[in-house]
């Protein structure tokens, strides 16, 4: 399990690795034809920052060998706002005082039907953790209906066990997203309050999905909360250790930086643009075949920028509350949206760059 | 007159004034070859003008197929 | 070759640097020698079939007896001829021919070749780079055969050759690039054009050449000996037009370079 190979991580000297790289060690690597997880290192390194153009222009390469000239867009869906967890950085945190609302299958299917017109065929589900107000069934019973219309759902739910995700997989559910939030323990134990303090459990939950023959597995770091190079090297790691053990399973990476949250939390550090670009370019360097996700999060000129560069995934158009496609934004946003573009917006922009906007990536047709 | 042409000893009955009339005498065109006489190169310009003398050695060199 | 990459949106495309060599520009980059082909007419033919603007020919003693009709199926007004000094076992008898070879074709370019292994026919740096100095100053345009040396390679280029002609492997051997490596580098090094010459057989490998980044290739062998040359010699001309369309249009290979005139990062100011 990843949990073993997480523990036996030497941090101190992860950390110094990263710190202590030079220039000449950045200019080696990028000389290399193929970069490896071990390169990841000195990629994401304050020494590489002056390198940035080289590694944007071989992220670009290596993605468009991969992946060709697409960005995948997908729309969240968010069908709760209850959470039983007090996460620290988080708008839906339990304890704050904000209206709370889960919508119900039809007003669920309303939401769909907007993102529907709007283009989208993959669709990412989101709701805090509460297994009473959103149990597994109901989300089976939401899949079921909704997969005939979209070819891709995602969950980003709570961790749930195998039997869970066959349930949800057998009802139409193709992929899930769990982010560890932060791999530092200590930190992680200060953020966290209610089920999703179970570091190892939350950990576990990529291998526990992809046991269950979920085709997509989505990772992420919240960056802000600990010395992000770090987290992006660890981050690494556990895409990597998923690739290689999950073979059939397709992983994608997030790396969403802390937004301003009801609550107001204070991150510990401040990621700029260039180091989140670098990272992008440093994750397709040393993971050519990862999906790289950037969502609404993200300010315009950034995503527009990062769009071709090693960028494979965007959401588009977002509204983070339950509710906020179809009804008026009354309940608690998730986060604060930055790029306000709608899909179509978004989609002329990918366009114009010479990409593809793709909505579909399968039918299903051929799945089940 | 004796002279050893491109390595082999030719014999003539009467004379062969300059390298011209040589190369008349044996049907190889002025255009495009070269002539080395005595190990010296022959100017092109040169060949109406070039004396021959007895025991000459005379290199008659030309294009052929190569890479 | 450079080309030079244009952005254009977010998209690239190359221009190629022109084939000049000695003030001569030439169109194909495709040059053919002109030995062991089958009848002088298989080699017009050929000659004809492959666009070439540039052949080569050797020198040799005139036989008195038998005149040797190939020279006559040439156009000399069509192609630059470019003798080569193919034979020479040393410097002196390089420069021996390259003198005597300027007087018959009343031109100044000579392709130098001191081959003093007959077996492999590999040429001899130091007799080569001895060769072309003098040559140089005796006012020929010098294009040196050699190993893909890249020193080698500037050390000729420092004394004034008009260019560069490293083998991809030995005369004859059809075996195709199997220098790329050092190609690559004197490739990125040269400031005159790079020639590929010896061992490419088939025309993918004239391909190869052109999109490492070669001016141009010389092939003979690969086209005289095929059953049918003038057939293979078109096939030579497309491959070569292939790789340079390839080139212009921007390929995945090229895109690894960041440009300096639009950055690819400068939204991150």
């Amino acid at each position: 399990m990843f949990e073993n190979q997480l523990n036996a991580v030497d941090v101190k000297r992860l950390q110094h690795d990263i710190q202590t790289a030079s220039a000449a060690d950045v200019e080696r690597i990028l000389h290399k034809q193929h970069c490896t997880l071990s390169d990841f290192p000195v990629l994401i390194s304050p020494a590489a920052a002056e390198f940035i153009e080289t590694m944007a222009a071989r992220s670009r390469q290596i993605t468009a060998l991969r992946f060709g000239k697409i960005v995948r867009l997908y729309a969240p869906l968010y069908i709760s706002n209850e959470c039983v967890n007090a996460c620290a950085y988080c708008g839906f945190n339990t304890h704050n005082p904000t209206p709370r609302t889960t919508l119900s299958h039809d007003e669920i299917l309303a939401e769909a039907d907007v993102l529907h017109q709007q283009g989208f065929r993959h669709l990412l589900l989101v709701s805090g953790e509460h297994r009473t107000h959103v149990p597994v069934e109901f989300i089976a019973d939401i899949a079921h209906s909704l997969r005939d219309t979209f070819a891709s759902l995602s969950i980003e739910v709570y961790p749930m066990e195998t039997s869970e995700y066959q349930l949800l997989a057998d009802n139409g559910i193709t992929s899930i997203a769990v982010y560890q939030e932060t791999y530092n323990r200590r930190r992680y134990a200060e953020l966290h309050q209610g089920p999703k303090a179970d570091f190892n459990y939350r950990l576990a939950t990529p291998e526990r999905a992809a046991s269950a023959g979920l085709r997509e597995i989505g990772i992420g770091a919240l960056l802000g909360l600990s010395d992000h190079r770090l987290e992006l090297a660890l981050l690494a790691q556990h895409a990597g250790y998923l690739m290689k053990t999950y073979w059939k399973a397709s992983i994608s990476v997030s790396f969403p930086r802390i937004r301003e949250a009801a609550g107001n939390f204070h991150p510990s550090e401040t990621i700029t643009d260039r180091e989140l670009a670098q990272a992008v370019f440093a994750l397709r360097m040393v993971l050519p075949d990862a999906e790289l996700v950037l969502s609404t999060r993200e300010n315009q000129t950034f995503r527009d920028g990062m769009a071709g560069l090693g960028i494979t995934r965007m959401s588009a158009g977002s509204r983070t509350n339950p509710g906020g496609y179809s009804k008026s934004d009354n309940a608690l946003e998730q986060f604060a949206i930055d790029d306000q573009r709608s899909a179509s917006e978004v989609a002329s922009m990918l366009t114009q760059k010479g990409l593809e906007p793709v909505w579909k990536d399968f039918d299903r047709f051929f799945l089940s | 007159m004796k002279l050893i042409i491109n390595g082999d000893e030719q014999i003539f009955d009467h004379p062969v004034a300059t390298i011209a009339q040589l190369l008349e005498q044996l049907a190889v065109p002025v255009a495009r070859t070269a002539i080395e006489l005595n190990g010296a190169v022959v100017e092109q310009h040169q060949i109406e003008t070039t004396a021959l003398q007895d025991a000459d050695h005379i290199e008659i060199v030309s294009f052929v197929g190569g890479g | 070759m450079q080309t030079t990459l244009k952005s254009f949106h977010s998209l690239e495309v190359a221009e190629l640097k022109e084939l000049v060599i000695a003030g001569r520009k030439f169109t194909s980059r495709l040059f053919v020698g002109t030995g062991k082909y089958p009848s002088p007419d298989i080699l017009r033919q050929s000659l004809a079939a492959s666009g070439t603007e540039m052949v080569t020919v050797a020198l040799r003693r005139v036989s008195l007896t038998e005149p040797d009709p190939t020279i006559a199926a040439i156009d000399f007004d069509k192609y630059l001829v470019m003798p080569n000094t193919s034979g020479a076992k040393d410097a002196e008898e390089a420069l021996r021919l390259a003198r005597l070879a300027r007087t018959a074709s009343g031109l100044d370019w000579i392709k130098l070749e001191v081959t003093p292994d007959p077996v492999y026919l590999l040429p001899d740096p130091a007799e080569t780079l001895k060769a072309a100095e003098v040559l140089v100053k005796e006012g020929f345009i010098v294009l040196p055969y050699i190993h893909a040396d890249p020193t080698l390679a500037r050390r000729l280029e420092d004394i004034g050759c008009a260019a560069i002609m490293p083998l991809g492997s030995p005369i004859g051997s059809a075996r195709g690039i199997k220098t790329e490596e050092f190609l690559r580098i004197i490739i990125e090094q040269a400031s005159i054009p790079v020639v590929i010459d010896a061992g490419i057989g088939m025309p993918s490998h004239a391909a190869q050449a052109i999109e490492l980044g070669a001016d141009a290739v010389l092939v003979n062998t690969a086209i005289a000996v095929a059953v049918d040359p003038v057939l293979m010699a078109e096939a030579f001309c497309l491959a070569v037009q292939a790789a340079e369309k390839a080139l212009l249009s921007g390929p995945i290979e090229q895109q690894t370079r960041a440009t300096a005139s639009s950055p690819l990062t400068e939204f991150l100011e």
